[in-house]
């Protein structure tokens, strides 16, 4: 009998596929990063590769996996960290004021069993964990004022997200490894014009405050300076006041009659009796 | 063509690699190779095959001969003697001998896919900026480095290449106005930023097995990181002075929340490229420089003033020290010769009208006199002022 199978071709492929065909019944991979129900008709028989905290690659039993032929059949479940991105959200916080969050978590799906039992797919695992983030968010943020949001205060409102919806997850088989906010704006209209706004007259009132300064800077520095003057002339001049007196009538004199360019156009009476004419009438 | 290959392993050929060929080219054997041997004698017992067998694995004897044609021909030709040796020592009936051609062709053919497929699904070159991931039926086997690498061949083992020296970058936000990336500072205000993470792949295992989607993580990390480090700064400081810090504390927070995933990655830095205010908001900002302007050069200004009175002061001074030590050697001459020197000057270059008698003043030719300084007024001319 093997003896005319070897010796048709034909008899052969057909042999190899159904080989094939058994080999494949029989047995599957499963991959380093997917867990694997094995499922006999239908019910849950056992599960591969199944996540553990801190394992090694290679040794988590991902590989080859006996089944029995046409009766089990395999389903695949991520082992890999997944993400669950939250819809935009409008948050009203306690002194109400709004605020758009946008949100996302991480899980794995640590119980494929209880996972599959309870939701099957993957996805509808993902839109059933936005769900819950959301209002769980909406919940937590609602208790905190705007401030709080934005302050450093943020991290233990996040773990109080964070357990509300590991709580939640568990039902699921699934673990919240993180939850994050990713951004938080103002929401558009009022509440940003009024951001805006505040931002605006925070910069005037700078502005202004800064021009005043530079008033107040220059006038220090003439007063400082007239100062200054006041005290190299006081040092010098006050040596002898009568003769300063005089230097200064001389030059004043000068300036007086004489004007910038020794230009005239001073007239001067004078009377013999005059100090300077004194000699000239023989005195 | 087996020979061939077998050839081409000599060459480079360290003794492993020969064994390791040995190895694949049994397994190649085991389900196509055996129907030959069922072809040939029709038990298929033997592990090893008849001496009559030119196909499988070689027989010390065919090696020789396979070796002497080369090119193109060497196919051609080995099948040629292929068919002569089955028909030369050939136990077969009639029956046989019909299929024998077309049935020995597909073989052949069978063959050399096998073989290439061998080749080609074990040997691996690694690139010098790769690692290489080998899995073994699914499972994580290895990860080597740059180099030719062997591996079993195709579906049970399998290699993924991925780069680890590579730094990517990934843009958030954009530096071009039309897309605003707002993000919130301490004191509620409102920057636009745009940054760039650059990254590595750290561990390409957990890079791969770890995260469903790597880099959607990475992107979702940073924004997170960049808006709680932002939210710890006054717009200010986001703006000026605190880039630098911020820029390291989000490059630690990412790298701390990607450990905890043990994502496999390596941020090797953060650059904020525009941290801007918002433009609705942009003329207050300019104004504020305009005003530090301003201040800057009402400040210029004192200073000026403040040099120029003081050299001003320094200058009289000096002159009247000089004047004083003089006068102090002689009082009375310089005094009297400052006086004169002083009225000499004024009264050489005025208008002067001496009167001897008294109470002469009010018939003077006054008018005379004021209409030649048109200026002056005449209640100063009579002080003899001005």
């Amino acid at each position: 009998m093997f003896n005319s199978l070897f010796q048709n071709p034909m008899r052969l492929l057909f042999g190899a596929v159904i080989l094939l065909v058994i080999l494949s019944q029989s047995l599957a991979i499963v991959p380093e990063d997917k867990q694997a129900l094995i499922l006999r008709f239908g019910e849950i028989e056992r599960t591969v590769n199944r996540y553990k905290p801190n394992e090694e690659f290679g040794r988590s039993g991902a590989g080859l996996v006996l089944r029995v032929p046409f009766t089990d059949g395999i389903q695949y479940i991520d082992k890999r960290i997944l993400g669950v991105n939250m819809e935009r959200q409008q948050v009203l916080s306690t002194d109400q004021q709004r605020l758009q969050v946008d949100a996302f978590a991480r899980f794995r799906i640590t119980n494929p069993v209880r996972m599959y039992t309870a939701i099957r797919t993957e996805d509808k695992l993902q839109a059933q964990l936005a769900t819950i983030l959301g209002s769980s968010l909406r919940n937590e943020l609602g208790k905190r004022t705007f401030a709080t949001l934005l302050s450093p205060e943020r991290g233990a409102v996040m773990d109080n997200i964070q357990v509300a919806l590991n709580r939640e997850a568990q039902k699921y088989g699934a673990e919240i490894i993180d939850v994050r906010i990713k951004r938080a704006d103002l929401p558009e209209g009022a509440t940003l014009e009024a951001a805006y706004n505040r931002m605006r007259t925070a910069r005037q009132q700078e502005a202004i405050s800064i021009r005043a300064e530079g008033q107040k800077e220059a006038q220090i520095i003439r007063g400082s300076a007239d100062g200054e003057a006041a005290r190299i002339y006081a040092a010098s001049f006050g040596k002898d006041p009568e003769f300063y007196d005089f230097y200064r009538a001389m030059q004043s004199y000068r300036q007086t009659f004489l004007g910038e360019n020794n230009q005239g156009g001073t007239s001067i009476i004078m009377s013999p009796d005059n100090e300077y004419l004194k000699r000239f009438s023989g005195g | 063509m087996n020979d061939k290959i077998d050839g081409s392993m000599d060459r480079r050929s360290p003794r492993g690699l020969r064994q390791f060929f040995d190895s694949i080219s049994q397994m190649a054997n085991s389900p196509w190779g055996s129907p030959g041997k069922g072809d040939d004698d029709g038990k298929g017992d033997g592990k090893r095959p008849g001496p009559r067998n030119p196909w499988v694995t070689p027989d010390p004897a065919d090696q020789r001969r396979a070796q002497k044609p080369r090119g193109p021909s060497a196919l051609d030709e080995l099948l040629r003697k292929g068919r002569g040796g089955f028909g030369g020592g050939g136990s077969g009936g009639g029956s046989q001998f019909d299929f024998g051609d077309s049935a020995k062709l597909w073989k052949w053919v069978v063959l050399a896919l096998v073989v290439a497929w061998v080749l080609f699904s074990s040997f691996h070159i690694v690139p010098p900026e790769k690692e290489g991931v080998i899995t073994r039926l699914g499972s994580y086997s290895r990860t080597v480095g740059p180099g030719v690498k062997l591996t079993w061949p195709a579906p049970i083992e399998r290699i993924r290449l991925e780069d680890v020296r590579a730094i990517r970058t990934m843009a958030i936000g954009s530096p071009n106005a039309t897309d605003e990336n707002f993000v919130l500072t301490r004191d509620q205000s409102i920057v636009d930023l745009a940054y760039e993470v650059r990254w590595s792949v750290r561990d390409p295992e957990l890079f791969f097995f770890q995260l469903a989607d790597p880099e959607g993580t990475i992107r979702e990390v940073a924004e997170s990181a960049m808006r709680a480090t932002v939210a710890n700064f006054d717009l200010v400081q986001a703006i000026g002075p605190g880039r630098v810090e911020i820029e390291a504390q989000v490059q630690q927070r990412m790298q701390e929340l990607l450990n905890q995933y043990r994502a496999g990655v390596m941020i090797q830095g953060i650059a904020i490229r525009q941290v801007d205010p918002p433009s609705q908001v942009d003329e207050a900002f300019k104004e504020v420089t305009a005003a530090r302007q301003e201040r800057e050069s009402a400040i210029n200004l004192a200073r000026a003033y403040q040099q120029q009175v003081l050299e001003r002061a320094r200058g009289d001074t000096s002159a009247f020290d000089q004047i004083y030590a003089q006068y102090q050697l002689a009082p009375e001459v310089t005094r009297k010769r400052l006086y004169y020197e002083t009225m000499e000057n004024v009264l050489s270059n005025v208008d002067k009208t001496v009167v001897e008698a008294r109470g002469v003043t009010p018939y003077l030719p006054l008018n005379e006199v004021q209409r030649r300084i048109p200026a002056t007024p005449p209640a100063a001319a009579t002080k003899g002022g001005e």
